[in-house]
């Protein structure tokens, strides 16, 4: 059984649909990539899993069990971590506050204690703090530790928004374009950054992206999307020879 | 060597405790200390009149602290902080006159109703933004208001309640400087205790509300727990700043919480600076003592000019709006900015490029 189940899973806006009775799987400590043009749905799916969108049917089960009904931060607290395709970062905060928000769920100071910050408070800060420190380093934020997000150019940005997820030590990480906008050179950094996130810390990854060498070459298994309408799933392989796939995505040229 | 000149270089924090403090550096908790006891040391050498003004303005900074962290520091505007205000004043003069409690516990229970009356309405801030959630605040006002004049039994009404001064067994805070220093240890507590909240987990999540809530949401804040929260805690601050105003002024009655009370607040922490501890403060000197320099000014250019005293009266509260305008204007940020543009240059004085 998959960590996460979509089932038959619809959302409409008004007359518009976004998502049509979508159904599929994501297998425990995979990456799992969702592709299909603009306006395809990718990010409703995102936001549907995550709890912004109320689908208008479906049912959608994490460990087994239904979510559907949950609010976005109860979501959290079950693992499941974000980073948006446009930047949502707090640009005002630090890029060590907006990781300590990152682990806001698994922290537990109240106003009170938060407020007089005696023994326990401040020890909490401190061991998270410890943990942040470890996201930092692995996604090389050093530099800009005390940086305000907001002045930090895009690709770093970008960066911080993977490391906020990260931060929650999450065991579902949605990454909705994490390479969009970017140069090459950071593309693949953070390509990079993709792979050592599902090596080392297992953690299971849906991931939207729309360069197809990264999808293919990342990617253990793929979902198409098409005007709201699953069109395709399987292996890399499976989905770059699948002729509907390329018809309406893919084109000729990524043809094997 | 260090260059004594270049005042903040080379410092480095080897453990995080020690890079997570408030005043990291040995310096600065000295300068902290030594203006600490300046505000200490101040009562002695100043007149009771103007020990009178650095009351008022302290009371008013524990009220601006407050609002600043519900509008500052989370995004939702109030403009029921005159009300709020009432309600502490009301409750610590019913809990002391009437039940005869000492201020000393009555003060935190006002603090304690106002946050519970604050988070109540509060309650609308999950749908409401902006300009409806002002709206609704406004509702809250005058709600507030309505009550206490029209409950006669109970707060007196047009009238109103006359208060004590507090006491602690035998002693009366009934000098000017007594009440200076009782009010300065609050604003010192109230200070300390959001400094830290805006460093701990709560404070964080009310910076993410104010953002983006629904970042904020994905990463796990409940976005009402924490709203209702903030109006809480704001409004617990705005309580104990009005039961301070009540017992210092001795009288409670309805005309002192209007809206233009609570205009001023929010002038308050808008040329303070928004989402500013130490702006809060600046601001609520600066609003309150503003009114008394301009009246001086008008005493003593009528003086030289005697017929001009009608329109320099009447000029006062253009000048007024005029500074708050001119503030939004060139440094939205506020004061606290202003002040922080001026730490900037000597840091690295004589560097400062
Ligand atoms: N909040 C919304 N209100 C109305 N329509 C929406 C909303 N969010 C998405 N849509 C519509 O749903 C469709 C899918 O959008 P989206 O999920 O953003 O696509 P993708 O991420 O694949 O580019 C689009 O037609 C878009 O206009
Ligand atoms: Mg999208």
């Amino acid at each position: 059984m998959g960590i996460l189940q979509v089932k038959n899973l619809s959302l409409r806006f008004g007359g518009v649909v976004a998502l049509d009775n979508v159904s599929f799987e994501v297998k425990e400590g995979e990456i799992f990539s969702l592709i299909g043009p603009n306006g395809a749905g990718k990010t409703s799916m995102l936001n549907c899993i995550s709890g912004l969108y109320k689908p208008s049917d479906g049912e959608i089960l994490f460990k087994g069990a239904s979510i559907t009904r949950l609010k976005p931060h109860r979501r959290t607290v079950l693992g499941i971590a974000r980073a948006f395709q446009n930047i949502e970062l707090f640009p005002h905060l630090s890029v060590l506050d907006n990781l300590m928000l990152g682990r806001h769920v698994r922290m537990k100071t109240g106003l009170l204690a938060g407020g007089l910050y005696w023994g326990k408070a401040q020890k909490e800060e401190v061991e998270h703090r410890r943990k942040v420190e470890e996201v930092i380093d692995f996604l090389e934020l050093e530099h800009v530790r005390n940086v305000p997000v907001g002045t930090l150019s895009y690709g770093l940005q970008k960066r911080v928004e993977v490391g906020r997820a990260l931060a929650l030590e999450p065991e579902l990480l949605l990454l909705d374009e994490p390479m969009a906008g970017m140069n090459n050179e950071e593309k693949e950094d953070m390509a990079r950054y993709i792979i050592d996130i599902h090596e080392e810390k297992k953690t299971t990854i849906i991931l939207i992206e729309h360069d197809m060498g990264v999808v293919m070459d990342l990617s253990n298994h793929i979902a198409v999307l098409d005007f709201g309408k699953l069109i395709a799933y399987g292996t890399p392989q499976e989905i770059q020879t699948n002729p509907r796939v390329i018809e309406a995505y893919l084109g000729e040229e990524h043809a094997v | 060597m260090r260059n004594p000149f270049v005042m903040q270089c080379g410092e480095f924090h080897v453990n995080y405790r020690q890079d997570m403090a408030i005043w990291k550096i040995a310096r600065v908790r000295w300068r902290i200390f030594f203006i600490v006891l300046c505000f200490a040391a101040f009562p002695m050498l100043a007149t009771d009149y103007i020990v009178g003004l650095a009351t008022l303005c302290g009371i008013a900074a524990i009220g601006a602290i407050g609002l600043n962290i519900l509008t500052g520091f989370t995004g939702q505007i109030s403009i029921g902080v005159g009300a709020f205000l009432g309600v502490g004043g009301y409750t610590s003069a019913i809990l002391t006159t009437k039940l005869g409690l000492s201020f000393w516990l009555a003060a935190p229970f006002a603090g304690l109703v106002t946050a519970i009356v604050g988070a109540l309405f509060g309650i609308p801030s999950l749908r409401l933004k902006g300009l409806y959630l002002a709206i609704a605040t406004l509702a809250a006002q005058v709600i507030i208001l309505f009550v206490i004049s029209r409950w006669d039994s109970v707060t007196g009404g047009t009238a109103g309640l006359v208060l004590n001064r507090p006491t602690i067994g035998s002693f009366v805070f009934m000098s000017e400087k007594s009440y200076y220093y009782l009010t300065f240890v609050i604003l010192l507590l109230t200070t300390i205790f959001s400094l830290n909240l805006f460093r701990t987990r709560v404070g964080r999540a009310f910076i993410a509300v104010r953002d983006r809530d629904i970042a904020a949401e994905v990463i796990g804040i409940d976005l009402f727990k924490y709203k209702v929260l903030a109006f809480f805690v704001s409004s617990f601050f705005v309580g104990v700043a009005g039961a301070l105003l009540g017992h210092y002024t001795m009288i409670v009655s309805p005309e002192l919480y209007s809206i233009s009370v609570s205009i001023e607040y929010l002038a308050m922490i808008l040329v303070g600076g928004l989402g500013s501890i130490f702006g809060s403060i600046y601001g609520a000197a600066f609003i309150t003592l503003m009114p008394v320099v301009l009246r001086e000014v008008v005493n003593l250019l009528s003086g030289t000019f005697p017929g001009l005293e009608g329109i320099l009266v009447g000029m006062k509260e253009v000048v007024f709006g005029l500074i708050i305008i001119l503030f939004l204007v060139y440094e939205p940020e506020g004061l606290d900015k202003i002040w922080r543009n001026i730490k900037d240059y000597f840091r690295l004085w004589p560097f400062s490029y």
